[in-house]
């Protein structure tokens, strides 16, 4: 039985082998009216979201829908789980009823592991959509497969990956698919947001932004997680945007072919200038867009084709 | 008056092997081939006799969750694991923050008799670090507490712990500090390090304790205080206890480290099992290692438990949400064979030092930590040296079941305990 818990450990032929699958799917859709597949047909996904989130729940329910999955939604503020109910119990609840994948969204790191360890014996299987401070693989899939598109293979590019590195699922995912397929990984950061050992993570660290800019291919903006600053991580919101914000003026000393990407949602103005989220270099919606045909593809992986990798 | 004649036994581990007869509650001749009248002999086989254990730092949960632990399955895992005194910590429910809490754990410990229950009473009220609890109250109360602590919790107030160190002199009291600064580990759920950042989990660095073993030491050296530092989990704080206990004004600073921060690394993480959670969390190897040879040297005087028992549902969970805590009564002699005893750093001697002398010292027992010697309380252990034993949560005597060491294959084991000269404990079994 295998899951889609992480990306640390996904060997670069299967994460290639669902970028591929995506690429095809979307293709397979591309200008069809109806966008339906028959593949998940009879097949049961439930979303089981401890957190709040738009576009990640939507693209899941999308992907499943698209292939003809029967896609519940479980929020926990509306479940048992809002009555107090353990999150092993609502698992075993969840396989019981017949869910073939649970996607779990959780604030706390490693809840997707362990819903993996209780599931195993039932046979459903999980999608970690995002836990506390862990991963969020599918978020790195659908960047990977976005800079595919706009820059071809990752192989040998360089990626900065700038911001709220110390609270960020997305960083860490990125840094292990990125470095995967090949690509030079640079995290940029205030000392004060860089993880301990991130250096160990095959990724350059680096405090200063400027100098990175004229070598990258692409850039991706993490957004400040302020809910879970308990400490002052920096002295001002201005004094980050100075230092750190993707402005105009740095775009300006990008690559004419770098991208500019952000997982949402977006403090416009303090992260990113409008102007620079809104540019044509900017692959925000598409990142959007690719992420219900990656998921397709994940859930295709793990339910109708070949296995994943832990 | 009983008589038990321990046969074939080896006192420290030492030289041919003796029987020892206790008559009544006192070891009352030492001898070879003793040929006496005795109600009940126990053939040790050549096993090692020490001084029962003194653990500074148990949880048994009762009053409030006798569903994690209760005072008398607690005793019972004591008995098994060699103890015949524990100190009950005092963060239960209601909290064991005054006379009428400590006398009823004292008293629950005095009915089921297997082992000596010490409560430990609450530093401040409620644990809340703000004001300071009725400590002379708990100290004349029937339990005659003597080691105060807020374990849990970390009794930050610079003048809080000036005034507790200072009021608990006149009765020579003792603070157990659970050294932890808070502003430094809010959120905090691992060692902040490599493996943490990592897997995503909030970090608790080592300057959080260290700042504040620092900070006490110099109190307790003000005011003339004792303190005593519980599970001592850093390298750094291994240095400053060594750079205090150096100098001529070092006062009475004392300090415990657990089995399993002697053992366990936070390498354990990687799995996000809540039963590696503990607080101080597992450290790294080099921490590891500076333990061992803090205890070795005296640096860290004992070995304590820190005992901690949690209901299923408390531990199978996210880790988050998970209770920090691990087992410790019934595997503590196993670890600190495996990891003192084989590697060299402690003979029996050591041993009885580490887990029965300084303890006993520590806290004031009279009758605890005694040497194995004619005329002396009959508060004893047998150890067989050589034994090896697979760890299985269930087959414990506590109600939680959450032992880091499941599966583990262990050396050395508890053949029997003796408490005031009546077993306990025998061939893995509660004696009543």
């Amino acid at each position: 039985m295998r899951h889609l818990l992480s990306t640390e450990g996904l060997d670069a032929a299967t994460a290639t082998s669902v970028l591929d699958t995506a690429d095809t799917l979307k293709q397979t859709l591309l200008g069809r009216e109806v966008k339906k597949l028959p593949t998940l047909r009879g097949r049961t996904v439930v979303t089981l979201f401890y957190e709040n989130s738009t576009r990640t729940r939507v693209s899941f329910e999308v992907a499943g829908k698209w292939m003809s999955a029967d896609v519940i939604n479980v929020s926990a503020s509306s479940s048992s789980v809002g009555k107090g109910e353990s999150l092993r119990d609502t698992a075993l609840t969840l396989a019981a009823a017949g869910a073939d994948c649970v996607i779990i969204r959780h604030p706390a790191s490693g809840a997707a592991h362990r819903l993996a360890g209780w599931l195993d014996g039932v046979g459903s299987q999980v999608v970690n959509a995002g836990d506390g401070m862990h991963e969020h693989p599918t978020q790195a899939l659908l960047d990977a497969a976005t800079l595919r598109e706009r820059l071809g293979e990752l192989a040998g590019r360089r990626i900065a990956i700038v911001g709220d590195l110390l609270h960020s699922r997305v960083a860490r995912s990125n840094v292990h698919l990125l470095r995967t397929l090949g690509a030079e990984v640079v995290l940029v950061a205030p000392p004060t947001l860089v993880p301990t050992g991130a250096e160990q993570w095959g990724a350059e660290v680096r405090h200063e932004l400027d100098p990175e800019l004229p070598k990258l291919d692409a850039v991706m903006v993490l957004r400040v997680q302020a809910e879970r600053m308990h400490g002052g991580f920096f002295p001002s919101a201005r004094e980050y945007s100075i230092a750190y914000g993707l402005n105009q003026a740095r775009l300006d000393k990008l690559p004419e072919h770098a991208v500019v990407l952000h997982p949402g949602p977006m403090l416009r103005g303090m992260e990113i200038a409008p102007a620079v989220a809104d540019s044509p270099r900017a692959a925000i919606t598409q990142q959007v867009s690719n992420g219900v045909h990656v998921r397709m593809a994940v859930l295709y992986h793990l339910l109708a084709g070949e296995e994943l990798g832990a | 008056m009983t008589r038990l004649l321990l046969k074939d036994v080896r006192p420290y581990g030492e030289g041919d092997p003796v029987d020892v007869l206790v008559d009544g509650e006192v070891v009352a001749e030492i001898g070879a081939d003793l040929q006496v009248d005795a109600d009940e002999i126990v053939h040790a086989g050549g096993a090692v006799l020490l001084p029962g254990f003194v653990d500074l730092h148990t949880h048994l949960r009762e009053p409030g969750r006798e569903d994690a632990e209760t005072v008398e399955t607690g005793s019972a895992a004591a008995a098994l694991g060699g103890y015949t005194a524990v100190f009950a910590m005092a963060n239960t429910d209601p909290v064991a923050d005054n006379a009428v809490v400590v006398e009823h754990v004292w008293r629950r410990g005095r009915e089921i008799g297997l082992v000596d229950v010490h409560p430990v009473g609450a530093v401040t009220v409620g644990l809340e670090g703000e004001k300071l609890a009725e400590l002379g109250s708990m100290r004349r109360s029937a339990a005659e507490v003597r080691v105060f602590s807020d374990d849990g919790h970390c009794v930050h107030d610079p003048l809080v712990m000036r005034r507790a160190l200072e009021y608990t002199k006149s009765f020579g009291g003792v603070v157990a500090q659970h050294a932890e600064e808070p502003r430094l580990t809010v959120g905090a759920q691992a060692h902040e390090g490599p493996n943490a950042a990592r897997l995503g989990l909030a970090g608790w660095p080592a300057p959080a304790e260290e700042a504040i073993v620092a900070r006490d030491c110099l109190l307790a050296g003000h005011t003339g205080g004792a303190l005593h530092v519980c599970h001592v989990s850093t390298a750094g704080t291994a240095d400053i206890l060594r750079w205090w206990k150096s100098r001529d004004t070092a006062g009475r600073v004392s300090a415990e480290v657990t089995p399993h921060h002697l053992l366990l690394t936070d390498d354990r993480l990687e799995t996000y099992d809540p039963v590696n959670k503990v607080n101080p969390p597992l450290r790294t190897d080099a921490d590891v290692q500076a333990l061992r040879q803090a205890l070795a040297d005296g640096t860290v005087d004992c070995v304590a438990t820190d005992h901690a028992p949690h209901a299923a549902q408390d531990k199978d969970c996210e880790w988050s949400a998970a209770k920090p805590g691990m087992l410790g009564l019934q595997t503590a002699l196993s670890i600190v064979v495996r990891t003192m005893v084989r590697s060299g750093l402690l003979d029996w001697r050591g041993v009885a030092r580490v887990m029965s002398e300084r303890p006993a010292e520590i806290a004031g027992l009279a009758d605890q930590g005694r040497p194995v010697a004619v005329g002396e309380p009959a508060n004893l252990v047998l150890v067989d040296p050589d034994a090896e034993w697979t760890v299985r949560g269930a087959e414990l005597a506590s109600l939680g079941q959450n032992s880091p060491f499941e599966g583990m294959q262990l050396p050395g084991r508890v053949v029997a305990t003796l408490l005031r000269g009546r077993l306990t404990a025998h061939e893995g079994k509660v004696r009543r």
